[in-house]
Parts: structure tokens; C-alpha cells; sequence
């Protein structure tokens, strides 16, 4: 281990990085109120890019996608209007799953029988999502993003998580589609054999998710893996493999209404990108120096914040 | 044996191309961004006047600055706002590639249901691509 990370503990990086973050959020938040006229326009996408660095730094350990503390935080503290944020949301969920997606794949913890069903009608859902998101006004987009927000926190503190859920039995359709697998345990140093279960409710569930993904902009990572690991009975590694995988195609669907739309711009989406995609490089990296469950328990405080921001900012209370 | 063998040739396959278009794409986004910003294209909408609009809901953004919709931004990829636009779509398009790929190796094996789920994810996905479906407030 480095000598500077031996040095400082885990506690004191953990929290560096969590008041850099809130400090460019409270900071941007600042500077919005004061007037975006006596800014340059240079600030916004560099203020943008740390901002993303930091959000990728924590969402690796905390386990949440980038997408997810992407839009309810950019979305509340900077200047940019919600359409183009949900656009710029969706782009850093893909590009962190394209990113992602081929190690997987490789590895055996993504897996194609199992994710190209799912994905099908989460991806056809999230067009829908994403239509009904542009339409409706900005403020109830608003509110319903911070009740689903609240609601991400609510899930994140109480759900358990089943390191390899025991299937007694697939059912007939993943039999049918033969949705299951072997991957190889670097852990357990051992191929472990899956199959799933509760395959048509899965489904159903994932219609569900991709309207929430095309509407707010964001990876769903958050409601896939509970779905792949607590519902169908996916080990947990291939669940959350699985999920960002399918994240590929849910959000490229629904990242070319935005972009058909004309609701991406460059100057937002780009920074945020490399900004998020450089952070959660280094994120993986200090994963045995930061403390994960410490770092969720901030992410889940900070999404709290920006839950609560969204839910005011929609409702005409906190502007 | 290697670790990897137990995975499918469809699943390699898939995830060399999804390699390939990810690293591409984002080759291709961070060239024509630091262009944009650079100055070395010229911009369509001006970078100081940017502030002024990105507050706007994308409807009221595109009749201020008369930007196009749809596919019409391919023809304007000498300005930098658009040149950008070409990486996203990149990006958003590296899974039609990966799906149209693994789909004769489906075939080949006879395992027709899984043609026909890469055949509707194909068109789910080109139906969004597509400009047709339209949406606003």
C-alpha cells in the first residue's frame, strides 16, 4: 500500500472525500443564488467535472451507480435545467456501464441468457419513461424524483442482500431461456452453478424499472440487483455483474430520446463523463483503503439531502 | 482449463465489440469536447452565452437558439456542440453492433428464441434512434 494512504486513516479519507464533495455541491448551490451572470461559463463544467470525481470516487465503494447520485445532486445544487441533467444522467450511467460491461461479460458475472430478456423490456419501458419525463413539467418530474429518491434511500438502508440465494428450483420459462451459469468464485476459489426463479414477475418488475431509468435519467443498478438477487435467486456477484450490463442497453434506448430530443448538451454531459469515469478509477483503486460501509452510510446521507433538495426544489419551497 | 472457459462464444463476442465501442466512443467524446471548449471548432450556440439557456427547459432551449432536433445535428458536426454529439451517439449505438454479432451465433445453434429476442432488442433499440417517437412539454 502507498505510504501516503498508510499514513491517514480510512475514517479521515473517507470523510476528505465527503466534504469535497458537499463542499462543491453547498458551493455550486452558492453560486447559483448569487447570480450565474458574474460567473464565467467555464465554472459550471469545471465545478461539474470535480463534482463527478468525487461522485465516482464514492459511488465504487457505496456500491450505488454514478447515474443515481448524478441526478438528484447535479440536479438540486447546479444551474442546469432538469431535462439536460436527466440527459447528462443518463450518458454517465452508460458510459460507466460500457466501461464496465466487457470485464463482466469475460468474467462470467454478467451474463447475456440472463440479461438479454430483462433488458428487452426494461430498455422498450425506459423510451416510454423517458418520453413521459420530457413531457410532464419540470416540477412534478421534480417531486417524483425526490419521493423515488427517498424511496432509494429507504431501500439501500434496509436491504439485505443473499451472497448466493438458495433456488430450489427454475422455473419453467428460465428453464425455457435457459437463464443460468457457472462463474468462477475468485474468493471462494470455486465454480459455483446457478439458476433463477420468479422469472415472470422479474420481468414484470423490469418494465418497472426501465420507466424509472428513461424518466429520471438514471442507472437503475439500485432496483436491478435487489430484483436479479433477492427476487430471482442470482448469486449476488452475478446480479450486480448482470445489472450493469443491462444498464448498456436500458440507457442507450433511452439516451437517444434525450439526444433525438435535443435534451443533451456537450458542455453538460461530456465533463460529467470523464469526471465520473476518472473518480470511479480511482474509487476501485482506494477500495481496500476506504471503508465501504462507512461510504455508504454517507452516499445514503447525502442522497437523503439530495431527496429531500429535489422533493423542495419541485414543490416551490427551497428554489 | 482456462477460468474463462465455461463463458460462450456469443458472450466473448459481445463483449470484444462492446470493448471496442465503449473505448472508441469515449476516444471520440473527450477529442471533440476539449476541440469545442478549445476553440479549434467553432461553437453553434456561444460558450458565453450558454448560461443563459441551460436554465431553459429543452423546449424553450431550442426555440431560443433555433438548435436542431432528431438526426438534423449530423450535419452540423463542424461545430463543436455537435461534434460532441457524435461521441453520445456512439456510445448509445455500441450495443446495436454487439446485438447484430452474436445473432449468427444463435442462429447457427438453432436457438431461435434467442434470434428473435436480439431481433427486438435490435428494433426497440432502433425505434428509439430513430427521431419517431416524439415527446415535450
Amino acid at each position: 500500500m502507498p505510504r501516503i494512504f498508510s499514513s491517514i486513516s480510512k475514517l479521515d479519507l473517507t470523510l476528505a472525500g465527503f466534504v469535497a464533495l458537499a463542499c462543491f455541491a453547498l458551493t455550486a448551490g452558492a453560486v447559483e443564488s448569487v447570480g450565474q451572470d458574474v460567473v464565467a461559463w467555464w465554472v459550471w463544467p469545471l465545478a461539474l467535472f470535480v463534482t463527478c470525481f468525487f461522485l465516482g470516487i464514492v459511488a465504487v465503494p457505496s456500491g450505488v451507480g454514478g447515474g443515481v447520485l448524478f441526478v438528484p445532486i447535479v440536479g438540486g445544487f447546479f444551474p442546469f435545467h432538469l431535462d439536460f441533467v436527466r440527459g447528462a444522467g443518463l450518458l454517465v450511467a452508460l458510459a460507466s456501464a460500457l466501461a464496465a460491461g466487457p470485464s463482466l461479460l469475460r468474467g462470467g458475472l454478467a451474463n447475456l441468457r440472463l440479461a438479454l430478456p430483462l433488458a428487452v423490456l426494461a430498455s422498450a419501458s425506459s423510451i416510454v419513461g423517458a418520453m413521459v419525463g420530457l413531457a410532464i413539467p419540470a416540477n412534478i418530474v421534480q417531486i417524483a424524483l425526490g419521493i423515488t429518491i427517498l424511496g432509494i434511500v429507504i431501500l439501500m438502508s434496509m436491504a439485505k442482500k443473499s451472497e448466493l440465494p438458495e433456488v430450489p428450483a427454475p422455473d419453467r420459462l428460465s428453464s425455457a431461456l435457459s437463464m443460468n451459469g457457472i462463474f468462477h468464485d475468485a474468493a471462494r476459489n470455486q465454480k459455483i452453478n446457478w439458476h433463477v426463479h420468479r422469472t415472470p414477475l422479474g420481468l414484470m418488475l423490469f418494465l418497472g424499472i426501465g420507466f424509472l431509468a428513461g424518466m429520471f435519467g438514471m442507472g437503475a443498478g439500485w432496483a436491478n440487483v435487489p430484483v436479479l438477487n433477492l427476487l430471482m435467486g442470482a448469486p449476488l456477484k452475478v446480479s450486480a455483474g448482470t445489472s450493469s450490463f443491462i444498464l448498456t442497453l436500458v440507457d442507450s434506448s433511452a439516451a437517444w430520446i434525450y439526444l433525438n430530443k435535443g435534451a443533451v448538451l456537450a458542455m453538460i454531459a461530456v465533463p460529467s463523463i470523464i469526471g465520473m469515469m476518472m473518480g470511479a478509477t480511482i474509487g476501485a483503486r482506494l477500495l481496500h483503503v476506504l471503508k465501504a460501509s462507512v461510504v455508504r452510510k454517507m452516499v445514503i446521507t447525502l442522497l437523503l439531502f439530495a431527496g429531500v433538495r429535489a422533493l423542495l426544489k419541485g414543490l416551490g419551497i427551497w428554489l | 482449463m482456462k477460468e474463462n472457459s465455461h463463458i460462450s462464444v456469443e458472450q466473448q463476442r459481445y463483449a470484444t465489440l462492446l470493448s471496442w465501442g465503449g473505448r472508441s466512443g469515449l476516444a471520440i467524446l473527450i477529442v471533440s469536447f476539449f476541440a469545442y471548449v478549445l476553440g479549434w471548432l467553432p461553437a453553434y450556440v456561444a460558450l458565453d452565452q450558454l448560461p443563459n439557456v441551460w436554465t431553459l427547459p429543452v423546449d424553450e432551449y431550442l426555440k431560443q437558439t433555433d438548435s436542431p432536433t432528431g438526426w438534423a445535428w449530423l450535419g452540423r458536426l463542424g461545430e463543436g456542440d455537435f461534434a460532441g454529439l457524435f461521441g453520445i451517439a456512439w456510445l448509445s449505438g455500441a450495443t446495436l453492433v454487439c446485438l447484430l454479432a452474436v445473432m449468427p451465433i444463435y442462429a447457427k445453434r438453432r436457438d431461435f428464441v434467442f434470434v428473435i429476442i436480439c431481433i427486438v432488442a435490435l428494433l426497440v433499440q432502433v425505434l428509439a434512434a430513430s427521431g419517431m417517437l416524439h415527446s415535450g412539454h
